[in-house]
């Protein structure tokens, strides 16, 4: 055990550092819930992509910087540091990506990898469907494998719902159900799907603070070519959990976003401080706590990771401890903020506000996405501590 | 960047669970309660042959000379057999106090302290009891800016029995004037600072083993006991209050191991990582054992089941070397002041 960085490790830091200063915007973006800050999200990502500093720990090949997952992490702190814009293809880049590297031919990886990490393909996740959320495996779309003139194709039918980014994406990745006499989990297949393919209707959903941040896909007859299967036929579960391990675990997280938020937070009590209730110092200091212990348990995983280890359901550990956290400091921050709390940003009485509230309804969805909490904390009772199903 | 540990460090973990477990089993932990008592001098000998006591003893004095990177492992293994023994202030605090006291003082008493003939017991400042001070040999005590190293038999000890009989508590009279001073000024003072962080470390580590045995006995209760026609742990009202105590515990433990590291490298900083440790693994541990003894429903709340060894460790070790409210406020003024450095990458730099 040594935790001090090595000498190159502080190089690649100060690198990242000063190209960060160079290139990120001095104004923040519009949100990427619009179609104007999609837009410029993307162009931001095409600067970082040319600058080699869009997908840091993937292989240079497919688009990426080749380092490893310290040297990521490195990167991220400096990235929330800079006040760095959202990653607008998270759900590509951070989840679809490293599947597509565990399960995808060469062919796909080739396909699929380089657009991925330049943004020019821009993915949305396909899992919930109405009658298929926290259970997951009752998945009812079918795709229906045809060989015919026009080729080897999945004909799809049936309905996605809270597709995140689906108002805007590009391509769609999901698990659809390939085998028609199939239950539950076995029969369901991992397909990745281009949106702008006819039979595909995509309707916007508002989320709460009204910005169309997810989407509903309808699919009726669409023809998705069988090569983009990922994964066995009727495999698609295994490849999914893949996924959500992602999602729940490392790379979308990273701690670098909740120490910003905790160091913001902190500093928004030192400027309020005098007009606080005495309990908030306490429950500042603990937030900032808990930013810390997220983010040393985060550089323990990459250290057992980069020493041969693999991460299995303590991901769900993860995703419960950083979504009520996130939740927290938000509530805190409202709190601080007392009778501004509730002021838009627009509302000419909002001084010092920030972005607290918007944040604070963004928080909200943590628990919910990626696997409600309660589905998080079944797994960790059945798989970590052995108790009974 | 490396945070794993040594496989020396693990292996020896390994041979201590394996070692307490047929030792110091809770049978034990209940006869030296019976008799009174928590130090047994024949466990202590058992534990000299493993080196425990001289672990952070200088090979010179006859110690293994390790540090915290291995110490911290198995401060984990006593608090998960709730061992009773004083090694907190004997191995934790005392023997690297002597240390830095060092001198004749060191030469006298570390060889004795590493051969297990001799038992240490601290006094700092977060607390006006000294434990175990019946059982030691020598007393380390601070008074303003001095450390006296005193003998029992030269103080008035009053026994004060504390809710957890393997805490043994007491209130030590002695006059200052006429015992002889270890450590003076400055000195004293980075000594009587370091002796309170290093026992907080160690009572931090003891909290992890004893959250997760009481995680461990309530996972096993609810997989037996049946109601309804199932085993209770099988209801999700059940499940996830164990699940909130997993996260605690997992997330107390990086902040325990790094307080750890820091200590065995005189991080500038170290004070402060030990009271986010303390307070992670206090909170960790008297939040588990409120869920455990519910999980256990009426069998848990009796004195034959054996959940309240750890509970009751719990209860204790968050007392012990300073509450989690005195740490947390060491972190709020830490935190607060104007030249913090805080946010993404200062968490492993330098003050």
């Amino acid at each position: 055990m040594d935790l001090r960085y090595t000498a190159e490790q502080d190089a690649f830091r100060a690198e990242a550092r000063a190209w960060l200063e160079a290139n990120v915007p001095k104004e923040p973006l519009p949100s990427f819930d619009t179609k104007e800050g999609f837009e410029a999200h993307r162009a931001f990502e095409k600067e970082l992509h040319a600058g080699g500093w869009a997908m840091v720990p993937w292989p240079v090949a497919y688009g990426g910087r080749g380092a490893n997952l310290l040297e990521w992490l490195i990167f991220e702190e400096e990235y929330y540091r800079a006040g760095a814009p959202g990653r607008v293809n998270q759900n590509g880049i951070f989840l679809l990506g490293p599947t597509i590297m565990e399960f995808g031919t060469d062919e796909q990886k080739a396909r699929f990898l380089p657009k991925m990490a330049a943004s020019e393909e821009v993915w949305a996740q396909g899992w919930s469907e109405p009658n298929a959320g926290s259970d997951m495996a009752n998945i009812q779309a079918t795709a229906v494998r045809v060989r015919d003139g026009d080729g080897d194709h999945y004909v799809i039918n049936g309905q996605k719902t809270w597709a995140s980014r689906g108002a805007y994406a590009h391509w769609l990745f999901g698990m659809f159900r390939t085998d028609p006499e199939s239950e539950r989990h076995r029969g369901l297949s991992f397909i990745l799907v281009p949106l702008d393919a006819p039979g595909i209707t995509v309707r916007p959903i508002e989320k709460l603070n009204g910005k169309a941040a997810f989407a509903e896909v309808f699919f009726d007859d669409a023809r998705v070519p069988a090569e983009h299967l990922l994964g066995c036929e009727g495999k698609g579960w295994n490849v999914a959990m893949a996924t959500a391990g992602f999602e729940r675990g490392l790379m979308l997280r990273s701690p670098a976003r909740f120490q910003r938020t905790a160091a913001r937070l902190v500093e928004l009590y030192r400027r309020n401080e005098a007009e606080c209730a005495p309990g908030l110092r306490e429950r500042v200091a603990d937030c900032w706590m808990r930013a810390e212990a997220y983010t040393l348990e985060t550089y323990r995983t990459v250290s057992r990771l980069l020493a041969g280890g693999k991460i299995g359901a303590e991901a769900s550990l993860n995703k419960i401890f950083w979504s009520e956290l996130d939740m927290e400091m938000h509530e805190l921050a409202l709190e601080i903020l007392g009778v501004r709390g509730e002021l838009l940003p627009r509302a000419p009485s909002a001084t010092g506000v920030e972005d607290w509230l918007d944040g604070y309804i963004f928080a909200l969805s943590g628990p919910i996405y990626a696997g409600t909490n309660e589905i998080q904390r079944n797994v960790i009772a059945e798989r970590l501590l052995g108790m009974p199903r | 960047m490396d945070f794993t540990f040594d496989e020396d460090a693990l292996l020896f973990q390994e041979t201590v669970r394996d070692f307490l477990g047929n030792e110091c089993t809770p049978e034990h932990v209940r006869a030296r309660w019976d008799v009174g008592a928590a130090h047994d001098p024949a466990l202590w000998n058992r534990l000299a042959e493993l080196g425990i006591p001289g672990l952070l003893v200088p090979e010179a004095h006859g110690g293994l000379g390790l540090d915290e990177r291995t110490s911290v492992l198995l401060f984990e293994e006593f608090g998960r057999a709730a061992l009773p023994e004083p090694v907190i202030a004997t191995v934790a605090a005392g023997a690297p106090a002597l240390r830095e006291i060092g001198g004749a003082l060191a030469d006298e008493w570390l060889p004795k302290l590493a051969a297990g003939e001799a038992i240490v017991a601290v006094g700092h400042e977060a607390s006006p009891f000294v434990s175990d001070a019946d059982v030691a040999d020598l007393l380390l005590l601070p008074v303003d800016d001095a450390i006296h190293a005193v003998r029992p038999a030269d103080c008035e000890l009053v026994f004060e029995p504390s809710n957890d009989p393997s805490r043994r508590l007491f209130s030590v009279g002695f006059d200052p004037g006429a015992t002889p001073r270890a450590a003076v000024a400055e000195g004293a003072r980075a000594v009587a600072g370091d002796l309170l962080v290093r026992g907080s470390l160690a009572a931090a580590a003891e909290l992890l083993g004893a959250t997760d045995r009481m995680i461990e006995l309530s996972a096993e209760y609810t997989g037996q006991r049946h109601q309804f026609g199932k085993p209770i742990g099988s209801f999700q009202a059940v499940k996830h209050q164990l699940a909130d105590c997993k996260v605690k515990l997992e997330y107390a433990r990086p902040v325990v191991h790094r307080a750890a590291h820091s200590v065995a490298t005189a991080h500038p900083d170290r004070a402060l990582h030990v009271s986010m440790a303390k307070v992670a693994a206090g909170d960790a541990a008297t939040f588990t054992a409120r869920r455990a003894l519910q999980v256990h429903g009426a069998i848990g709340y009796t004195w034959e089941q054996d959940l309240h060894l750890w509970m009751r460790r719990a209860w204790s070790l968050e007392q012990a070397y300073g509450k989690s409210a005195r740490h947390r406020q060491n972190v709020e003024s830490w935190i607060l002041a104007e030249d913090a450095r805080l946010g993404p990458g200062a968490t492993f730099r330098a003050a």
